[in-house]
């Protein structure tokens, strides 16, 4: 890596990003063959990164950034290690086949810009969720995927189901992510660290901190819901509303995997006790039997896939929690041919579905004469996923075998589990794989046959690749799996299995598995038959829990909505009033902050005279029976105002009142002339009360405030600043004037704004008229 | 002096907050008007009371040569006096257009915004 | 409200009024006044001037919209704020100057538009807000 490998890097991170914003334009201009030139973005990527290969696989980090929020302690920082660079190779490599694959997909489909910016956004916060090095980093980019996958999710937003999948997606990851924010501030405050790169030091304070737990079980929270463990489950299968490259790329070889990740990447730090070894492979176990039953339930193609995604998933965490070095390597290799087998499979199960119109297992069959292609990548890709030799997904199946064979009952259990999940597995691997290809030709909605280049190209690839990868599996091994396998290990691994069987216990397990999964395969119809009833008889399942917590959610806010925002202004302020004179009063009580007794005050006999004037008209506007009277009583109180400002040396303010009052009389007097206000009071006795003790109680509070704050110390530092410097600094004799045209300027100017605003407001308010014109005949016609 | 203001203070609060709490609009846009006139009576109270001298350097000295009223506040209230009779006027002319589309002026007939006996919102997606 | 006396006495009452207010707002800075009871009083003059001859007279003498007069005000206000940047002051510093004309020395500064731009903000708000009212009383 030279020295030009940083803002290569960074140019990297936000090339996805950069590439969404043209997507619109590009796919305006080029139609679908956009993909083309989009896929160029995650092509370099994907370049850029196997060039880091090298350096990686032998050990190395590669870390960089920059700081982002400096006042913060904020860095834009990443660390790319085997396991982020794997995971970013497989992200952009499936993203190229993507894009292409979505030029085919969603080809003449009038928002098929909009779909290439989501995914390439999608792409975009996936790349940086798995390079992330600081927490904040993370947790963005978490966030990130989790909306991109809302948008994608939703992508045809016509359709309610889709709707509701999108936001069950949204609120289960979010969710999540909330618990993962959480998780990672107590792992921060436990250890001091604001970054992986520095937290991966830190296992041993972490492991025996007393907050252990609860930062696991945070974590988790977040990695579960992400990556679809039960009983969070439900989202996934849901998510298949979205469009098929979505499917593919989100929802079984990407986005879902970022749960696993992130278990994988706390291994060392959080893993090797009692607790991450007896919850994980427990949810993994449980996920991974019921993905597969579920599975076989199904008939829709896509559905079918999303259970396995779901049981791969659960397999992975079981393999991620089993604590040893050989499990570890085993859910590394499963990640890796995974993320190719059932990325392959779901692209065509999309290209059946787009050439033959139907994914239902039941009406298809025979298209192997009129899909040739389609049928060499599914059948490839099947053969992957049953974990037959010559196959990548065979190594993974040998040496998951081979790690949990180690004796004891737990691991027994283990095998157990896996054989059944594996051989399920298998028997839907070929039902999508070559059921529909076999057989008599089929009556499909759609003559079937062979799809664009664009179209075929990505399964091809990516199911030749499981092959290739099995066939150099000592190039793979060196370059990705031992690599990744090291740094979720935390310590120096090497992989060695190849596609060789050995003879051995691993071996006997596959055959067994490879026998069940034939019988599965076969009695695949009286199975779905038999788990039907079943699902049947329990009727109730989490995601039916989703829409009941949904729908109570909206009655309980409805209802504290009706008392809280009742409609009637006498109430809101009513509380509003009792409020603020409870926050006035009761700390001055409970503090003992109450006023002194004052001495009886010294005014001269015209103070008095004021003073009196004031009260006399406040006086009056309370009793006023008509309209003359109240309006004329309030022009007294504010005069009196007027006056005692004249009489406390301040002029301005005095000659501003005047102004004012006198304005404040002739609006009043303009508008309630037109209006039949009723002025005089109709309020019942009760009522009376209670709101004569509210205000009684309000005026009280601000009555001692004042007495008690004028009785304390004054601090005089701003007031003499003002007094001192107004004419040395600023000019002005007037201290006054000096402050709000000069040393407040800012304040002042946006003053202004305000007065002028409420100008429009008022002119706007004159001249809007409701639709239904009732208004008498003479006003029309004017401005 | 304070002692006497803040009595004073406390009144106008009273006043203001008891007429607020009105069912009729016209009361309640007194109501807000002497409030007002409490609230800057509290700050210009706050910072002090100094009588007759205004807070203005006479000619031949750089600085005020005796005790001044405190100008701060001043400046403070006088663009408050300014805007709370924008906003006055605002909310005289929005009852008054009230008045005039819903045809009454007690509060509790002013229901468009949140209008009695709303149904609960469609539960669906 | 439209007496002979009234009728007669309110041009000479505008006029004084007006004069007055651009007299209260230019002796602000060193006396009691400024541009926000200037423009008040000035704000009231055309109120009455109004109430004497109705809202469209005023209207013709004002030749601007009250609201154009107030937006004037509030960049002039921000313009003389800006100028600061020229002189590489933070905003709203106030800089002065004392330019000669013909043996008269006349104190300048951008305190002083920041003023009268309060000033025409609240003559153009406030008149704008006044006469909206009183057309509608005319009606």
């Amino acid at each position: 890596m030279g020295t030009g490998e940083r803002p290569l890097t960074f140019f990297a991170l936000i090339l996805p990003f950069l590439a969404a914003a043209a997507a619109p334009l590009l796919t305006r201009l080029l139609k679908h063959n956009a993909a083309w030139v989009l896929a160029l973005a995650p092509l370099w990527m994907f370049s850029h990164f196997a060039g880091m290969l090298g350096p990686v696989s032998e050990g190395a980090a590669i870390a960089g950034g920059f700081d982002w929020i400096p006042s913060l302690g904020v860095r834009f920082s990443w660390y790319i290690d085997g396991l982020s660079l794997t995971f970013a190779l497989l992200i952009t490599g499936i993203g190229t086949l993507i894009v292409l694959y979505s030029g085919g997909y969603l080809k003449g489909h009038p928002h098929q810009g909009r779909f290439f910016s989501f995914i390439l956004m999608f792409m975009g916060a996936m790349q940086g969720l798995v390079v992330a090095d600081s927490f904040l980093m993370l947790f963005v980019f978490w966030e990130l995927t989790s909306i991109t996958s809302f948008l994608l999710i939703g992508f045809d937003h016509a359709r309610e189901a889709s709707r509701r999948a999108a936001l069950q997606a949204l609120v289960v990851t979010g969710l999540g992510g909330l618990s993962l924010l959480a998780g990672l501030l107590v792992i921060g405050a436990v250890s001091g660290q604001d970054d992986l790169s520095g937290l991966l030091a830190s296992g041993d304070l972490m492991r025996n901190s007393p907050l252990y737990l609860a930062a696991l079980i945070l974590l988790l929270g977040g990695a579960f819901t992400k990556s679809a463990q039960f009983p969070f489950h439900f989202w996934l299968p849901n998510a298949m509303e979205a469009p098929t490259p979505v499917s593919a790329y989100l929802h079984s070889a990407t986005m879902v995997k970022a749960g696993v990740y992130l278990v994988m990447r706390m291994n060392p730090v959080m893993g090797d006790t009692v607790a991450w070894e007896t919850i994980l492979p427990l949810f993994g176990g449980v996920t991974l039997l019921v993905g597969t039953l579920l599975a076989l339930r199904q008939t829709d193609l896509k559905l079918m896939l999303a259970y396995t995604t779901v049981a791969s998933l659960g397999l992975l965490v079981m393999l991620t929690g089993f604590g040893s070095e050989k499990a570890v390597e085993a859910a590394v290799l499963y990640l890796i041919a995974h993320s190719m087998f059932k990325g392959a499979l779901f692209m065509v199960a999309g290209l059946i579905d787009h050439e033959s119109g139907t994914r239902d297992i039941r009406s298809l069959g025979g298209l192997r004469g009129a899909m040739p292609v389609t049928f060499a990548a599914a059948i490839l890709a099947a053969l992957s996923m049953g974990g037959l030799p010559l196959f990548f997904g065979f190594l993974a199946k040998e040496e998951i075998y081979a790690a949990i064979a180690v004796g004891g009952g737990w691991a027994t259990l283990v095998t157990v589990v896996a054989i059944v999940g594996n051989a399920l597995m298998f028997a839907i691997a070929f039902a999508v794989g070559l059921r529909p290809f076999i057989g008599a030709a089929a009556k499909t909605p759609k003559h079937a046959h062979e799809g664009p280049v664009l179209l075929w190209l990505g399964p091809v690839v990516l199911a030749l690749s499981g092959l290739i990868a099995a066939m150099f599996s000592t190039i793979a091994h060196q370059l990705l799996s031992s690599p990744m396998a090291s740094a979720v290990a935390g310590q120096d691994l090497q992989i060695d299995i190849s596609t060789i069987p050995h003879i051995g216990m691993p071996l006997l397990h596959s055959a067994l598995t490879i026998a069940l999964g034939i019988g599965a395969y076969l009695a695949l119809d009286r199975l779905r038959a038999s788990m039907a009833s079943v699902l049947e008889a329990i009727g109730w399942g989490p995601d039916r829990g989703f829409d009941q917590a949904i729908r109570g959610l909206l009655r309980l806010s409805f209802g504290v909505t009706k008392i809280v925002q009742n409609g009637r202004l006498d109430i809101y302020m009513t509380v509003t009033f009792i409020a603020v004179a409870l926050t006035l009063l009761v700390p001055m009580v409970l503090f003992g902050e109450l006023p002194s007794v004052p001495v009886f005050p010294d005014l001269w006999f015209y103070e008095w005279t004021v003073v009196a004037i004031a009260v006399i008209g406040l006086g009056a506007v309370v009793y006023a029976q008509d309209r003359l009277t109240a309006i004329v009583s309030l022009g007294i109180q504010g005069f009196a105002v007027a006056l005692l400002f004249m009489l406390m040396g301040a002029p301005d303010l005095s000659f501003t009142q005047f102004m004012v009052e006198t304005l404040s009389v002739v609006i009043l007097a303009l508008v309630m002339t037109r209006l039949r206000l009723s002025v005089s009071d109709h309020r019942p006795t009760g009522q009376k009360i209670l709101d004569v003790s509210v205000a009684g109680a309000c005026g009280l509070a601000f009555g001692m405030l004042l007495l008690k704050v004028t009785q304390l110390p004054f601090d005089e530092t701003l007031s003499t600043f003002f007094k001192n410097y107004s004419l040395v600094i600023a000019h002005g004799r007037n201290v006054v004037n000096v402050i709000i045209v000069d040393f407040r300027g800012l304040d002042t100017l946006g003053e202004i704004a305000v007065v002028m605003i409420t100008g429009l407001a008022i002119l706007a308010l004159i001249r809007i008229r409701t639709k239904d014109q009732t208004v008498p005949a003479k006003r029309k016609g004017r401005r | 002096m304070e002692t006497v203001l803040s009595v004073l203070v406390g009144l106008f609060f009273a006043v203001g907050i008891y007429l607020m709490l009105s069912k009729h609009v016209i009361r309640i846009l007194l109501g807000i008007a002497i409030f007002g006139n409490a609230v800057n009576l509290l700050i210009f109270t706050v910072g002090r009371i100094v009588r007759e001298v205004p807070p203005i350097i006479p000619h031949g000295f750089d600085v005020p040569p005796g005790p001044v009223a405190n100008p701060l506040p001043q400046a403070l209230i006088l663009t408050a006096i300014v805007i709370s009779f924008s906003f006055f006027a605002f909310l005289l002319v929005l009852a008054y257009r009230a008045y005039q589309e819903i045809g009454t002026d007690d509060t509790d007939g002013m229901r468009v915004a949140e209008p009695e006996g709303e149904s609960l919102p469609p539960l669906g997606y | 409200m439209r007496t002979l006396i009234f009728r007669t006495a309110a041009p000479y009452l505008t006029s004084l009024m007006l004069l007055f207010s651009v007299f209260v707002l230019l002796r602000g800075h060193n006396e009691p006044g400024g541009g926000f009871i200037g423009g008040l009083i000035a704000a009231s003059a055309f109120a009455i001037y109004g109430i004497a001859f109705g809202v469209p007279e005023v209207r013709r003498s004002m030749y601007f919209h009250p609201m154009a007069i107030s937006g004037f005000g509030l960049f002039l206000a921000a313009l003389s704020g800006l100028l600061s940047y020229v002189f590489h002051v933070p905003f709203l510093t106030g800089i002065w100057t004392s330019p000669s004309l013909f043996g008269i020395t006349v104190d300048l500064s951008t305190v002083m538009f920041f003023d009268i731009g309060v000033y025409l903000v609240v003559v153009g708000s406030i008149t704008s807000i006044a006469l909206a009212l009183e057309e509608r009383e005319d009606g």
